[in-house]
Parts: C-alpha cells; structure tokens; sequence
C-alpha cells in the first residue's frame, strides 16, 4: 500500500545511529540529576555562542513582537508574505554576512541566493535540479551520513563515494577523483556533478585554493557541476582561512572558461555556525539563472516561515553583533576544541589536524582489537555502553578504514567535556593492551534489544 | 564545443553548455497558467485605494485579510513582555535555536489537535502522536504523493481543482493527476459514477491509481462532501484498495449554514479501514498565516507516519514560529472569539460579494465554505470556449484591472467560470470591483438585459 520510496530501506543505513540515540535517550547525562549518564557526542549542533543570540534576542523585543523600528506592527505583511523569491531584506543581510565569513573576498549577489528549510532541504533542491534519476553525483569520503538520505532519497540519484584515505590526511587526490569517476562509468552511471563539503564534515578541514581549483579544471574536464557545501563556513576557527569555492573560481586562468560560475553552487545555512538549526534557514547560491529559478520554484515545498526571515534580517543587520558573534564564537570553539585535542593526547588518542568544525576526526586505530570494521562497531559499543560517550564510528560516514570516529565538542559545556575527557582516559588505562571483550550482561541485553528493534526502528536522527 | 543553432535545445543551452536535470528545466520555463500570471500582475501593481487606486486588485489569492486585527491585538498583548521575562512563558526563547523533531514539538502537535477539533465543531478528536506537521500544506501534500504513489501513478482528483496541485503532485514525485469532472447541472458534485468511469479509462491505458485526492471544503467551487458522499468515496476506495487524501484547509472558513464533516469524523463512526485516509491542514486560510509555513499531515496509518516524519527533514516549521503558535493556539479565548468573529465577517463579504455579481447578473455556485465563489461568467464571454474564457480573463486583468482565475486554470471541464477571492478586499472595495468587471464587459449584451 505504500510507495516503494517509502517502503525502502535506503534511508536506514545509518543503523547505528539510532541504537546510539535510543541508547542515549535512554539514559541522557546530567550534571547534577544523572552524573552517570551516557554523554551526547554524536551530534555536531554548535551551543557555545547561543548566549550572544538570545542576549541580542532580548534586547530587541520589539522584532520578536513583529514591530518595525518605529514600533509599528508588520504582522499583516509577514502573515501573507509566502513569496518563493524571499524577503529581499532578509537576502540582502545573507549575502553580506556569506561574504564577511569569506573575508569580504567574494562578493555575493542576492538575485542568486535561494533560501530553503535548513541545508537538507537546500541540497536536497540543488540535485533536483543537476541531475535526473538514475544519475551520480560523486561524494568524497568519509562523509556526513545524512547525505544517503538527502541527496538520494527522492530524488532517485546514486551517490559515487570517492575514497581518501588517513595516508593523505584524507585529502582528495585526483587520482581518488579519477578513479571514482571510472567507477561509475563502469556501473554505467552519468556522473552529474561532485558534492563536496568544506569545511569538511567529519574532519574539520578546510581545503587549499590548489585543492578547489583541480576539482573545478575537473568538473570543467568531465562536464559535470561542482557543489560546495559550505554550512562549517562559519567554524574556522584557525589558520589556514578558509576559502570558498567562489574565492577559488575567480582566478583568472579559470574565468577564461566563461562556463565556469554557471557549474559551481554552494549550499549555506544558519545552523552551525549561528548555532540556530531550529530555525530552519539554508540556502543555495548559484551563477546559474536555469538553477536559480528552478530552484526558487521548487523552494515552494520548504519556504523559511516569514517571521524567522524578518527576526534574523534585522540581527544579521547589525553588524556590530555579527562582528562581534563571529569573533567570540571562533575563540570559543577554538579553546573547546583544543580541550578536546589535548584530553584525548593524554590518553594516547590522536585527531587528525583541524582548524574549522563542531567536532574532531579522531584516530582509535590502535585500540582496535583487529583492523576490521567489527572491531571498530564492536570499539563503538564499548565506548557506548561501558564507557557512556555517545561517539560516531567512521563506517557511518562511510570511512573506507576503520577506526577513526567523529566526536563533537561544541553542544556540551565544559565540565561535561572534562567528564568524557576522563571517561575516555580511565577507559584507555583499563583496556591498556588486554583486547579481550569484556560486555557486562547489561551492554549484552541492550544489544539483543537493538537487534529486535532493528526492524522497526523509526527513531529520526538529527545530526551532522 | 560549439552551440548548436537548433532552436529547440536554445532554452537549455542559454547558460553556456552545463546540463541541468530535465525536471529543473521544465519547472524553470516562466509560467504559462494564467493563474500565475494573473498573480504576478496583481503583485507588481497592486490596488490600493489611496496611493494607487488604479492598481490590479487582487481577487486570485485565496488569502483572507478580514479578521487581522484581532491578531495584531492578540499580538500586541502577548509578545510584548514574554520574551525578555519570564522563562516559563511558553514564548520564552530557551532552547528555540536547538534541533527541534523534524516532525514539529509535541507542544505544537497537542495545540493543533485542539484547533482543528474546535473549527470543526468538536465532532472529532484528533491524537497529536497521529500527525506530523510540515512547512505549509504544500510540502504535505508532496510528503503524502511520495508516501503513497511511485512515478508514473496516478491519482484521481475532481475538477475544477486548485492550480497548485498540479505543482504539489507532479513537480518532483513523477505521479499524474487524473482529472474527475464535476458539472454545473449538479452544481459541480462529485459522483462514484465518475470517479468509476475514470478509474476505468486510466486502468485501460496503464496507469496505476494509487488514490483519490480531494479538497473539502472544495476549492474552487467552495463546495462540502455529505456525509453520504464520504461513505460513498470510502467504499469505492475499499473496493478499489487505493488511498483517500482530503485536503481540508478551508474547513475553519464556513460561512453557509450547512455542517462541515471531515473524514476522520466518518472514520470514526463507521467500520471503514483507516488505513487508507490521510488528512492534509494548515494555518494558511483559517488563521491566515500563510507566510509563517504551517502545515500538517494527520493519517491513522502508521507506516505513512513513519515515512512522513522521515521526509518532514526537507520541510520542518522553523522553532520561533512554533513557539508562537503554541501560545496562540493555546489561548481558547481567543481562538473561540477569533473563529466566531471570522464567521460573521465571512458571511457578511460572501453575501455582499454574491449580491453584488448577481446585480451583474452574473451567478455563482452555491458554496458553504472558501474564501472566494466560483462566478459562472459564460454569458459574458465571445465564444463558449476555453478560447473565449481567456480572452474574458485577459480583459478583466489589463482593461478591468482586476485579477480573477479562470476555471481553465483549475481544468473545469466547462468554460466560462472564474474563482473570485473575496476576503483580500475591504467592504468599500466591492463596488469598485463591481464597477470595473462592468467597464470590462460592457459590450456584452447580456449585462443590460440583467433581469
């Protein structure tokens, strides 16, 4: 009775994700009420810097109240306004706070922004629009776990994965690109453009202007179209800057190629770094008109609620606030991170270099028993159940090799982080060198548990 | 590379020689429906009857502007000193900026079940666990079509129907809509023989009828389903094992005399299988809060549930808008007084609206519901045609300035009928616009033999 999209089981990959979740939920760390609980380190929602927001919130009553400056009521207008173009107000602020974030090197123009419900929606829209079913967009791994479902799902697109490797720091080498493409080829699928995301999610890297132009004299070779997910944008907190795909296409030698900007898109949003990921803003910015207009057309099915748009016009129009937010949440994120690097050093654990991200790409290869993604689930279980962290094992974002894991630090304060911190260090001096599997029978009944539940298990998983 | 001259590949290969999707392509061509076109006139120019008063006045938007100022009050009262005070106010913003479910918060859920239940009367109950709340019922309707239908199904739907349909379901699913037409001998009621006869036709050539959608309150006609209606549809749903959508946004904007049913009210009563029937609401009509994108997807069928709240990632309400509409919703005073005072003015623009056509001896389809009446203009036009309604369309627009949707627009099989909305405009305007489709038509004959 159901359409086979709904029916399918494409959207389940991320198993693991909802044990992790329900085995949270169900046992939730609290300072004060449950001191024993397992802490939440899988999802990448930045909470650092909420404060300056809802300061900034209270101390501007009247936008929240729908009034003007002059303290007249807009309600009526904002009741009606469902225009698919945006509020140009709203647009205009983006487009300046996308090019500040950039450091004033790209200019952005409004008429080529489309606003969408979060980036899922946004990058949902942009395959939509490049490719039909039974395409392939390429996608470098690893990578966020989210995109089997928002870029797949219903649009009926096959993903390519492009595999990096820890030999490289993960980095995308041509030859990775090269041989991704042959791949589909060879499963005689039309690739239709590569998705990549920097900053990127899971490791925290920003790419070289090198790196982003080979991908572009890339997709110019090949054909295809290039999308940036830049929604980390905002999280580069260290050296080096980062640097948009945008920045990377303006150089000369490339602008020859007047096909160029009609190929690139970049896909943004306000969750991460502005930390508002309830609020449900993201976007698509584009050179190309076709793109562009298709794409407004379709935002119809995910609008960002007019109130929204007219309460973060006027914050991003201050640009005091902005300035200052961009500044402390940077420090911020930088110092938490480094808590996080240096706790994890103490124990013996690597992470791979980062400068940008909620989250760090860490490296538990040698605590696994064999070089085997079991050993690494099995790792994961652990580190769950006996240890109380609720950390993401690489195969969920499809790591060609196991034992490295995303762990976020920016949604918990800092004594919470100091308690993972010496979890994880108490952990690492039990295990020392004995790689026997010691499950109490309590982590043995939950996991005969998540095994019936498997099937069923409609649980939704929020994060990045 | 070089371009091609071929005329037919010019559209696609205007931006350099990148190719985009042919469904990005096809949705990306400017809009030929005239409702569209109509809509974009009326916003470029707009009437307003001090500073333009020679601008389009726009009766193609079915939006209702009548009982705005209640809100504005209730507004003004109740966001004022919640925000910076007290943190257990429900308008507090603690935690607002976080990942909410994508489905919408529980608060929401519990608040909506309580509204929909009060504008229909208390008749039926409806269980916050069995809804999943969208970003407008626009999105809810594409959720369902993907839940329910593969590309290349149909749906049976009756006409005239909703312009917007058409993008909803065809857009991205891949599924058809199959047209079920409705006549003006029965004042456009739908039929089991009808919707037979179409399933039939559709089954000869292939296609696949995954389910019915229908609007009730209907639009464009403003028209209700009886209750022997509904049992009628469930039971040709059973017998045909295809899904029931019902659309009923406008059942909050009664404002004839006759009783408002909704499905899920049948449901309960009869032995009928649940499974099969999903409602689709919003806060676009009845509460007039189109721009703040609230909508809702309400089945008794757990795995359309599950897969629905799945597909709500692409189109969940934003955090601050659902904070406010727990509170609104939540204030019974005020939603009792609203929905009483919405009804009367409701009824009071309809009676004048109507009147005042009839004085053009122009008649309407009786309706109960809506915010607009579906005006039968066919003695006004040249030739009885599609043809001919256009040409009416197009002088009412650019000669008469007002902007109205004809029933080609929304596939009425019969020409001549236009949907005028009725509540964007004041009382004071209604004889200006009777003025005007006067001055358009004023070669026709048939308006100075008004009888």
């Amino acid at each position: 009775m159901l359409s086979s999209k709904a029916s399918s089981n494409c959207h389940g990959q991320d198993s693991l994700y909802f044990l992790g979740w329900q085995v949270y939920e169900k046992n939730p760390f609290h300072e004060v009420e449950n001191p024993t609980g397992i802490i939440q380190m899988g999802l990448a929602e930045n909470q650092l810097s909420f404060d300056l927001v809802e300061s900034w919130l209270r101390k501007n009553p009247d936008v929240m109240g729908l009034k003007n400056k002059d303290g007249e009521s807009v309600f009526r207008d904002l009741a009606l306004f469902q225009d698919y173009h945006g509020m140009p107000a709203f647009k205009n602020e983006l487009v300046e706070y996308m090019a500040k974030i950039r450091g004033n090197k790209v200019k952005f123009d409004p008429n080529n922004l489309v606003l969408a419900a979060g980036a899922t929606s946004a990058n949902e829209t942009l395959i939509f629009c490049l490719a039909d079913p039974g395409d392939a967009i390429l996608l470098p791994t690893p990578s966020y776990a989210g995109f089997d479902r928002d870029l797949k799902w219903r649009t009926g697109v096959e993903i390519v994965p492009i595999h990096c490797s820890s030999s490289n720091g993960f980095r995308i080498s041509m030859f990775a690109l090269e041989e991704a493409y042959e791949r589909a080829q060879k499963l005689n699928l039309k690739v239709k453009g590569v998705l990549i995301t920097n900053p990127s999610n899971p490791l925290g890297t920003t790419m070289t202007k090198d790196e982003l132009q080979s991908l572009i004299t890339f997709a110019i070779d090949k054909d295809i179209h290039l999308i940036s997910d830049e929604v980390f944008s905002g999280t580069v907190f260290d050296s080096p800057c980062f640097i948009s795909i945008m920045e990377a296409a303006m150089d000369s030698n490339l602008k020859r190629n007047t096909d160029v900007l009609s190929r690139i898109h970049i896909v943004y949003s306000l969750s991460k770094d502005l930390g508002l990921p309830g609020f449900r803003v993201g976007m698509i910015y584009s050179n190309n008109q076709t793109v562009v207009s298709a794409a407004t057309k379709m935002s119809s099915f995910g609008l960002v609620s007019s109130q929204t748009q007219y309460l973060l016009s006027y914050m991003l129009a201050n640009k005091k606030f902005t300035s200052n937010y961009m500044k402390r949440n940077q420090k911020r994120l930088k110092k938490r991170k480094e808590m996080l690097v240096s706790g994890l050093k103490k124990s013996g654990i690597n992470c791979l270099k980062s400068n940008a991200g909620l989250f760090c790409w860490v490296d538990m290869r040698h605590l696994l028993c064999s070089n085997t993604f079991e050993a690494e689930t099995d790792l994961w279980k652990k580190i769950l159940c006996e240890v109380g962290l609720n950390i993401s094992p690489g195969s969920s974002f499809h790591c060609s090799q196991p034992g490295w894991f995303r762990v976020c630090f920016a949604n918990m304060n800092q004594s919470t982080l100091q308690v993972a911190l010496r979890r994880i260090k108490d952990f690492v001096e039990r295990s020392s060198f004995n790689y026997q599997q010691n499950m109490g029978s309590l982590s043995r009944k939950l996991i005969s548990n998540w095994v019936r539940k498997l099937s069923s298990a409609d649980r939704e998983e929020q994060e990045r | 590379m070089t371009r091609t001259s071929s005329r037919s590949n010019l559209f696609s290969r205007s931006i350099g020689q990148v190719r985009i999707s042919s469904r990005a392509i096809s949705i990306a061509k400017p809009n030929e429906s005239p409702y569209y076109i109509g809509l974009d006139k009326a916003s470029e120019d707009p009437y307003d009857r001090l500073s333009n008063p020679d601008g389009v006045i726009q009766l193609g938007l079915s939006e209702n502007r009548l009982c705005f100022d209640l809100i504005e009050k209730w507004m003004s009262e109740n966001l004022g000193h919640s925000i910076t005070g007290r943190d257990n106010g429900e308008l507090n913003i603690n935690g607002i900026a976080t990942y909410q479910p994508f489905d919408g918060t529980m608060e929401l859920k519990l608040a909506m079940a309580g509204f929909m239940s009060h504008i229909m009367g208390g008749a039926v109950t409806f269980e916050p666990s069995q809804m999943v709340l969208t970003a407008g019922a626009t999105p809810a309707i594409e959720t369902l079509c993907f839940c329910l239908a593969d590309q290349g199904n149909a749906f049976l739907v009756p006409t005239p129907y909703y312009p917007g349909f058409d993008r909803d379901v065809k857009f991205r699913t891949g599924v058809e809509l199959i047209p079920v037409h409705c006549r003006s001998t029965d004042n456009f009621a739908l039929s089991v023989t009808a919707l037979d006869q179409a399933f039939n036709q559709t089954r000869k050539h292939g296609t696949k009828i995954r389910g019915i959608l229908l609007s009730n309150p209907a639009n464009p006609v403003g028209n209700l389903l009886s209750r022997e209606m509904l049992y009628a549809i469930l039971d040709f749903a059973r017998e045909k094992n295809i899904h029931v959508i019902s659309d009923e946004i406008f059942a909050g904007s009664m404002y004839g005399n006759e009783e408002f049913v909704s499905m899920a009210e049948v449901l309960d009563s009869e032995g009928f299988d649940k499974n099969r029937v999903h409602i689709v609401y919003g806060l676009s009509k009845d509460l007039s809060l189109p721009g703040f994108r609230v909508g809702v997807i309400y089945s008794f069928n757990e795995n359309v549930l599950a897969a629905a709240r799945k597909l709500t990632r692409f189109s969940s309400v934003s955090a601050p808008t659902q904070r406010l509409l727990v509170s609104m919703l939540s204030d019974a005073r005020f939603i009792e007084e609203y929905i009483k005072t919405n009804k009367r003015r409701l009824q009071n623009m309809h009676a004048l609206f109507v009147a005042g056509l009839k004085g053009l001896n122009i008649r309407c389809a009786d309706s109960s519901a809506g915010l607009y009446c579906w005006a039968d203009m066919s003695k006004l036009i040249s030739s009885y045609s599609e043809k001919g309604e256009l040409e009416l369309w197009d002088k009412l627009l650019n000669v008469g300035k007002i902007n109205v949707t004809p029933g080609s627009a929304c596939h009425c099989i019969e020409p001549g009928w236009f949907r005028c909305c009725f509540t964007t405009l004041a009382e004071e305007d209604i004889p200006v616009v009777l003025e005007r489709i006067r001055k358009a038509v004023e070669n026709t004959t048939d308006l100075l033999n008004s009888s």
